[in-house]
């Protein structure tokens, strides 16, 4: 089990090498940098630039060697925790990114708890009715959460859920507990705001669960081991539960790879109508102004997280199926 | 000897000629399936699920009417009418008092809310616009070439009609929807298109070689599939220079949404030519000194055709989804140009949900299309595989 583990960690290293040359080469594309725009911006609010002050600005971050050298010292900073200085807020990334990642966690978790409940017995259900009207209803039900865009599901929630419920709109807590720390009170605030997010999420991703969930346990209540029980007098939910559902746990286990971009993108857009003070908004402002540090390192956090989350749904498919440990391959 | 006669002449034997290979011959009916193309047996097991059916033509009704939009829109893209601002949309009706009119709508009657300064727009139950068909209207040039005013409904110029609503400049919601329709649903096909090709491509290449060139292409599919999709987009849209010209975004973003599509279809054809390149036909062809290229395109490619086209009709919901989110951030495209997803960006703020709900309306063709497009590919997807 060691032996597998240390072989998946290992496996993570050539992914994210290549990921974080992706990303730089990404965000290196577009033309100009952000002194450039910084100076268009001061010309525009009719100040005067001082060349010189710019093009020490320049050599200062280093702007003036090769792109592979760059290339060189942000991964290698990266990998010492440092991740580069967002020019926009003149603070280091880390510290700008902070919060902000921990309540894109907080959020892609929840979300990913709730896809689970939802589509579990859903898809349980159906399997075990197929082609029966709640079959039929619940499988359209999935697929109007997927078809409906999630920017604008995000907005009539908020709406119902302040003409409902009170709810302050927007942001993640209540505007009293802003800067507040911690505490109760500011967690059940947080509570408060967070089933709209969660919700609107979830509810694109549960489909295509849904339908995996069914077609998987289909495939396992045709096999004969499941007649033999039934013929011996098994009890339909024991016949159900014990083997063909354990079974089909598998595939979901190993879907935690890729239900993680997928959520996390989605986090994205919502966090930007909503005003959560996630990683999206960041994100795209970042994007916009070139600040290319904090853009890339966002990107690369990101693209960690969903890696990380593969490696636990290894490890976990490992600990469940003996024979994915002995061969060290997942099939999906 | 005399039971044995007696017992000759109970037995009833059938003097009718017999062919012993009669269990053998078809029926009509079954030989129709045996001798059927494959092409056939599709088009049979398609037409099987029904809603699959109907989804297509749904669709293919969609694709006309984006053809015809000049056609069937009201009114131009660009006409406004500063008199009716953010005016709701107007309900057809049949009969007034009772009586049988034909298809009308109550005129607006405005009212300034003094307390809020908002325009309050009421039906006025007393004055009656007919509807009128086929009738001249604003022109336009159809397909940018035949100059043309008939529209198939209209309304006449001092009294205009908002069957769907107006927006804040006082254009028909209607009429920006249907040519709304022609970028939102053809970007789609053409992401589709070089999502295709890139997949069939470089899952080629990595399936048929194997070794090393598998090996960049998992890893490479792999990273491309860890990164989150939106902020991947968001910054392919960032690199795209804001003094394009509409059709070069419109390009921009399909090739984005194909560059980052192809994974899963390449994914797919490697899978395929691993198993298929140890066939004995493909071994005859490499005999015979066909090249790689033509080994891949004319021998295998071809024998799983019918399911990368299925899985590729999944996948053109998301494209067009994707559309939609970047547009909606403003990203993507912008007005002039009109998209679903331009029109929702309008519906950005809870002002919109909460005053004028009907900026909303553009997203229900958005759901509309997906799920038919998830239908019928689910459709597809079965025929695929008649045999199974």
């Amino acid at each position: 089990m060691l032996g597998y583990i240390l072989k998946r960690i290992l496996y993570m290293v050539p992914t994210l090498v290549l990921t974080s040359m992706l990303v730089f080469f990404l965000i290196e594309l577009p033309p100009g940098d952000y002194f450039e725009t910084y100076v268009n911006e001061l010309i525009a609010a009719g100040e005067t630039v001082d060349p010189r002050q710019i093009e020490f600005l320049r050599q200062e971050y280093g702007f003036d060697r090769p792109v592979w050298e760059r290339y060189v010292i942000w991964a290698t900073g990266m990998l010492q925790g440092d991740f580069g200085y967002s020019f926009e807020y003149e603070l280091p990334v880390r510290e700008v990114i902070g919060d902000r990642l921990i309540f894109t966690i907080i959020v892609t978790f929840f979300t990913i708890i709730f896809t689970w409940l939802i589509a579990f017995p859903i898809g349980i259900y159906s399997a075990t009715h197929q082609y029966s009207w709640g079959d039929y209803g619940l499988t359209f039900l999935g697929l109007l959460g997927l078809a409906t865009p999630n920017f604008l599901l995000a907005l009539i929630m908020m709406y119902l859920a302040n003409q409902w419920f009170g709810t302050a709109i927007g942001g993640l807590v209540d505007p009293q507990y802003v800067d507040q720390p911690l505490s109760w009170a500011k967690f059940l605030s947080v509570m408060e705001h967070l089933w709209i997010p969660v919700i609107v999420i979830g509810t694109s991703g549960t489909a295509a669960m849904i339908r995996r969930v069914r077609a998987n346990l289909l495939d396992e209540l045709r096999k004969p081991y499941v007649t033999t029980a039934r013929a011996k007098g098994v009890p339909e939910t024991k016949g159900l539960m014990k083997y063909p559902f354990r079974m089909s746990l598998n595939f979901f286990i190993a879907d935690i790879g890729s239900i993680l971009p997928q959520v996390i993108s989605g986090a994205e857009i919502v966090a930007i109508v909503l005003s959560l003070e996630t990683t999206g908004p960041l994100l795209i402002q970042a994007l916009q102004s070139q600040d290319m540090y904090l853009a890339g390192s966002f990107l690369m956090l990101l693209a960690f997280l969903t890696v990380i989350g593969v490696l636990i749904s290894d490890i976990a498919l490992g600990f469940l199926d003996p024979r994915i440990r002995l061969q060290g391959g997942v099939s999906r | 000897m005399n039971a044995k006669q007696k017992s000759n002449a109970d037995h009833y034997v059938n003097p009718a000629p017999f062919d012993p290979r009669s269990i053998e011959k078809l029926t009509p009916d079954q030989e129709a399936v045996y001798l059927a193309s494959q092409t056939k047996l599709m088009w049979w097991k398609f037409k099987r699920h029904k809603l699959a059916v109907f989804c297509g033509i749904f669709l293919l009704l969609m694709y006309l009417m984006a053809a015809f939009a000049e056609f069937l829109a009201p009114y131009n893209l660009e006409s406004r009418n500063s008199k009716y601002i953010y005016a709701p949309p107007q309900s057809i009706n049949l009969f007034h008092e009772g009586e049988f009119i034909g298809p009308f709508v109550y005129d607006y009657k405005k009212e300034l809310d003094l307390e809020t300064l908002q325009r309050v727009y009421k039906p006025d139950e007393t004055k009656l616009i007919k509807l009128e068909f086929f009738c001249s209207g604003d022109e336009y040039l159809f397909w940018g070439f035949y100059p043309a005013d008939n529209h198939l409904i209209c309304a006449n110029i001092d009294q205009p009609v908002f069957l769907l609503g107006a927006d804040r400049l006082g254009r028909d919601l209607l009429s920006r929807i249907l040519y709304g329709s022609r970028i939102s649903l053809t970007i789609g096909l053409v992401g589709i298109m070089i999502s295709f090709v890139l997949g069939i491509t470089i899952g080629g290449l990595a399936g048929y070689y194997g070794g090393w060139v598998d090996l960049v292409v998992q890893r490479l599919i792999e990273v491309i599939q860890s990164l989150p999709t939106l902020p991947l987009w968001l910054v392919l849209a960032a690199i795209m220079p804001a003094n394009w010209s509409p059709i070069l975004i419109y390009f921009g973003i399909t090739v984005i949404l194909g560059l980052i599509d192809w994974t899963g279809l390449a994914r797919a054809v490697r899978s395929k030519l691993l198993a298929l390149r140890e066939e004995d036909y493909v071994l005859a062809a490499r005999m015979m000194g066909a090249s790689p290229a033509r080994i891949i395109g004319l021998h295998l490619v071809p024998g799983f055709m019918s399911h990368l086209i299925a899985s590729a009709t999944i996948t053109i919901p998301t494209m067009i989804l994707g559309e939609t989110a970047l547009s909606f951030l403003g990203l993507g495209l912008r007005s002039p140009t009109v998209s679903w997803g331009v029109l929702l960006n309008e519906a950005q703020n809870i002002q919109v949900v909460a005053l004028t709900p009907w900026l909303i309306l553009p997203v229900v063709p958005v759901i509309l299309v997906i799920l038919a497009f998830n239908f019928f590919g689910d459709g597809l997807r079965d025929a695929a595989d008649p045999y199974g």
